[in-house]
C-alpha cells in the first residue's frame, strides 16, 4: 500500500485502530479499483473505487460459548498476579468461532504465565508464534499471533495477539514460560524482524546468518526471474498482473 | 567475453572482477573462462587459500586443540549426511563417545513457500503447501483448505463425500509417512530389509494415491471447497485389493522389528523424553503419545467427520524411541481400519458431489487428463465454448482472478503423521492469502533434539532424531 493510499484512507477516517471502539472493524488499508489494475488500464469504470480493508473489530460481551468463562478466568488470574485486566488486555475479538485476545506487549509474559498456570485456564501447549506485517496500520505494523491449546479443558484454543510498531519492534519473549516458542520466536525474528527481548539466543534460523532484511515483511520483494518458454516470457510472480 | 567485446566496453575488466567477487564458491583452479582465470590469479596474490586438504589455518586449530589435551571434539553431522533425514545439521560436542551438547541447525531447505503463497491465488496455494512436508502432502492440503473454508464460513457446506475422501487420503498418507519413518529409521541402524519392506509397502499405498490423484506425491488434490476429482472407476476395488496386502506387509515389518534384539538394543531407552518435557517443548504426535498421553486431534478436536469413525488412539508409556516405533506400527493398523470404513462409505455415496455447491468457489469442472497430458475436460469445454457464455465468463474469472475471502484470520489444525499441523491464515479480503503460516510439527518437535541426545552416545543421536521423524521440507518450508 502506497503512502498516497494511506493518506486517502486517513482522510476518509479509514485508517486507525489505535482507539478501541467496540464492534468497529480495524481498517488496515484500502483497496482501489475493481480488480486491482495498477498500470492505468482499468477500463471497468470503477477505477476510483476505494474499499477499506477492515479486519474484525473488538467484540462485546457476551462472547458466547466458553469464551466468557475463559476471559473471566483470565481476568481473575491477572488480578491474582497483580496486573489489572484492563491494562494488560487491549481488546477481545471473537471471529469465526475463534477467540483472540489482544495483549499489550509489556504484559505478555504475565498473561502467558497466567494462561499456563491458572487451573481454570491451563493452556499447556503453546503452538508457536506467527508474525503478520500490516504496513497500513500506523504504529501497529507488526503483529505476533500466539496460539495456545489447553488439553486439560478439552483441546480449547486461544489466540493471543501482540502488536508493536515498526519503529520499535520489541516484544518480550515468553520462552521462560513456554520453551516451545524458542524456535518459533527465532523464525518470527528472522522473517519479520520482531525482536523478542529476553530470548536466550535470538539468531536467524531459516535464512543464512548474514542475510540482510526480513523476507516475509510486506516491503520485502518476492524476487524471481522471468521464465522463457517457447518464445514467450512470463514475468516473475510479483511482477505479473494481479487481482486484489 | 572480454576479448569479444573489445574496446567498446572500457569497464569490462571491472565487470569481470565484480562477477568473480560475487561468486565466493568459484574454484579458481577450474579456470572456466579467460577473465575469471585472470582475476582469480590476481586475487591469489594477497588472499589466503582454503582448500579441502586444509591448507588454511586448520593446522593451527588442530595444534591448538591438541595442546589442550582434552578429548572434547565438536562434530558437524550434516547437513549432507545420509542418516540425518535430508539436510539437517547436527552440531555435537563430544567427550569421547558421549554427546555432551547437541544443537540442530536448520534452514538448508528453506524455499520461501509461505512468502510465495502470498503471491498466488487461494486455490494455487494448495500446490505450494503440498510441497512443504513432502511425505505428508495431504495433511498440509487439508489444513490449508480447512483454514480457507473456515475463513469463507463454508465449513458446514463441504459435501460429505469430499470429507470422506479427505479422510481416506489422509490416512493413506499417514501409513506411507510412517512406513518411510520406520524404513529409513531402520536403514540408519543398518537394517536394510526394514527399509526395503517399508518402501515396498509405501509403493502399494502410492498405487492407490496415484490412481485417485494422478500423482504419487505433491498431489494438490484437496482443494478449497472439496477435492479436485471424484474417485476414478475401479478405485474402490483397488483399495479393497491392496489393503490386505498392505496389512500383510506391515505385519511382516512388525515380525521383523518388534522383538528383534538388535532393534531393541538400539532403541529401548534411547531418545527419552517424558511428558513434562513434551508439554514444555510443545511436542505432539507419536512422540507425545509415547509419553503416555492419548492426545490426538482426530479425537480431541475432530475435523472432516473423524468423530464418526471407529479407531483407537495408540499410546505407550516408555517415552523412548522403541515406544515411538511401536506406536507408528500400531497406528498404521488403525489407519487401515479407517481406510476400510471410508471405502464402505464411498461405495454407498457414489455419485454424490465432491465439491461445494457454491459456484463462486467451486472449481468449475471435473478435469480429465487430455492427450496433451494437461488437465482438461471435453464435456466442460463443449459447455462453456458452445452453449453458455455465462459459464465461460465464470470459468475465466475463477481461474484467472480466483475467489475473494472475507478479511480475518483463522487457525486450523489437523493431526498429521508427525503431530499437530496448524495453518494460520490471514485474509485481507483479496484473492490471495495475506499471510499463510504453517506450524509444522517437525519444526517444533526438532527442538527436542538437544534434550533427547545429550548424555547419550553418538550412535544414539541417529536413533533419537529418527524417532522424531523430521522432514526438512516441512521444517524449513
Amino acid at each position: 500500500m502506497s503512502t498516497d493510499d494511506l493518506a486517502q484512507a486517513q482522510e476518509t477516517g479509514a485508517a486507525g485502530g489505535r482507539t478501541v471502539e467496540l464492534g468497529m472493524p480495524v481498517v488496515v488499508g484500502a483497496r482501489h479499483g475493481m480488480f486491482g489494475a495498477t498500470s492505468g488500464q482499468d477500463t471497468t469504470g470503477y477505477g476510483g473505487l476505494v474499499v477499506p480493508i477492515a479486519m474484525p473489530g473488538a467484540s462485546e460481551r457476551p462472547y458466547g460459548g466458553w469464551f466468557d468463562a475463559c476471559i473471566d478466568a483470565l481476568e481473575a488470574g491477572l488480578d491474582g498476579a497483580g496486573t489489572a485486566y484492563a491494562d494488560a488486555v487491549e481488546k477481545v475479538v471473537v471471529d469465526r468461532g475463534e477467540l483472540t485476545v489482544f495483549v499489550v506487549r509489556e504484559h505478555l509474559p504475565v498473561v502467558a504465565q497466567v494462561l499456563r498456570d491458572d487451573p481454570a485456564l491451563r493452556f499447556e501447549l503453546c503452538l508457536g508464534v506467527s508474525g503478520v506485517h500490516y504496513p497500513g496500520e500506523t504504529d501497529r505494523e507488526l503483529h505476533a499471533a500466539y496460539h495456545f491449546m489447553s488439553i486439560t479443558h478439552g483441546s480449547k484454543r486461544i489466540r493471543v495477539e501482540v502488536v508493536c510498531p515498526d519503529a520499535d519492534p520489541h516484544i518480550p519473549s515468553i520462552v521462560a514460560t513456554y520453551p516451545a516458542t524458542t524456535w518459533h520466536e527465532r523464525e518470527t525474528w528472522d522473517m519479520f524482524g520482531i525482536i523478542f527481548d529476553g530470548h536466550p539466543a535470538l539468531t536467524r534460523i531459516l535464512m543464512p546468518d548474514d542475510w540482510p532484511g526480513h523476507p516475509q515483511r510486506k516491503d520485502y520483494p518476492l524476487g524471481g526471474i522471468p521464465v522463457e518458454y517457447k518464445g514467450a516470457t512470463v514475468p516473475p510472480a510479483d511482477e505479473r498482473r494481479a487481482f486484489n | 567475453m572480454a576479448a569479444d567485446l573489445g574496446t567498446d566496453m572500457p569497464d569490462t575488466a571491472d565487470m569481470a572482477d565484480t562477477a568473480h567477487g560475487t561468486s565466493p564458491g568459484l574454484d579458481p583452479r577450474l579456470g572456466a573462462s579467460e577473465h575469471t582465470a585472470t582475476s582469480a590469479a590476481e586475487d591469489l596474490v594477497d588472499s589466503p587459500v582454503f582448500t579441502v586438504s586444509g591448507a588454511g589455518d586448520w593446522d593451527d586449530l588442530v595444534d591448538e586443540a591438541t595442546s589442550l589435551h582434552e578429548e572434547r571434539i565438536v562434530v558437524n553431522m550434516g547437513p549432507q549426511h545420509p542418516s540425518t533425514h535430508g539436510v539437517l545439521r547436527l552440531i555435537l560436542e563430544l567427550d569421547g563417545e558421549t554427546v555432551t551438547e547437541a544443537r540442530a541447525g536448520i534452514g538448508y531447505l528453506h524455499t520461501g513457500i509461505e512468502k510465495n503463497m502470498e503471491f498466488r491465488t487461494w486455490v494455487q496455494g494448495v500446490t505450494f503447501c503440498t510441497r512443504m512436508d513432502y511425505l505428508t502432502p495431504m495433511f498440509q492440503e487439508t489444513a490449508y483448505c480447512l483454514a480457507i473454508e473456515s475463513l469463507l464460513g463454508i465449513t458446514d457446506d463441504i459435501p460429505e463425500r469430499a470429507s470422506v475422501i479427505r479422510v481416506l487420503m489422509m490416512e493413506l498418507t499417514r501409513i506411507s509417512s510412517h512406513l518411510v519413518c520406520i524404513g529409513t529409521g531402520g536403514m540408519e541402524m543398518g537394517a536394510t530389509t526394514v527399509m526395503t519392506i517399508g518402501f515396498r509397502e509405501r509403493e502399494r499405498v502410492f498405487q492407490i494415491i496415484e490412481m485417485i490423484t494422478g500423482l504419487r506425491m505433491n498431489n494438490a488434490y484437496i482443494r478449497p471447497g472439496g477435492v479436485a476429482q471424484d474417485l476414478p472407476p475401479g478405485a474402490i476395488d483397488k483399495i479393497r485389493e491392496l489393503v490386505p496386502e498392505i496389512r500383510k506387509g506391515i505385519r511382516e515389518l512388525e515380525l521383523l522389528v518388534n522383538e528383534n534384539p538388535i532393534v531393541k538394543g538400539r532403541m529401548v531407552g534411547v531418545g527419552h523424553l517424558d511428558l513434562a518435557g513434551c508439554m514444555a517443548l510443545g511436542i505432539t504426535g507419536p512422540v507425545l503419545r509415547s509419553a503416555g498421553l492419548p492426545h490426538d486431534l482426530r479425537k480431541a478436536a475432530p475435523y472432516c467427520g473423524y468423530e464418526t469413525y471407529d479407531f483407537d488412539v495408540i499410546t505407550r508409556d516408555t517415552a523412548d524411541s522403541y515406544g515411538r516405533l511401536r506406536i507408528r506400527l500400531d497406528e498404521m493398523y488403525q489407519s487401515l481400519r479407517i481406510v476400510t470404513q471410508c471405502t464402505d462409505r464411498l461405495e454407498a455415496s457414489a455419485g454424490d458431489p465432491v465439491m461445494v455447491a457454491d459456484k463462486k468457489i467451486a472449481w468449475p469442472a471435473q478435469l480429465a487428463i487430455g492427450s496433451d497430458g494437461m488437465g482438461n475436460s471435453l464435456d466442460h469445454i463443449r459447455t462453456i465454448m458452445g452453449t453458455s457464455m455465462e459459464d465461460l465468463i465464470h470459468h475465466f474469472k475463477l481461474v484467472t482472478e480466483g475467489f475473494r475471502v472475507p478479511p480475518g484470520q483463522v487457525y486450523a489444525a489437523v493431526e498429521s503423521a508427525k503431530g499437530e499441523l496448524g495453518c494460520h491464515l490471514v485474509s485481507d479480503g483479496g484473492t490471495r492469502p495475506y499471510r499463510a503460516h504453517f506450524r509444522d510439527p517437525s519444526f517444533n518437535n526438532l527442538q527436542a533434539t538437544s534434550i533427547m541426545c545429550e548424555g547419550g552416545q553418538v550412535a544414539d543421536v541417529i536413533v533419537a532424531v529418527a524417532s522424531i521423524d523430521p522432514v526438512m521440507g516441512g521444517v524449513d518450508r
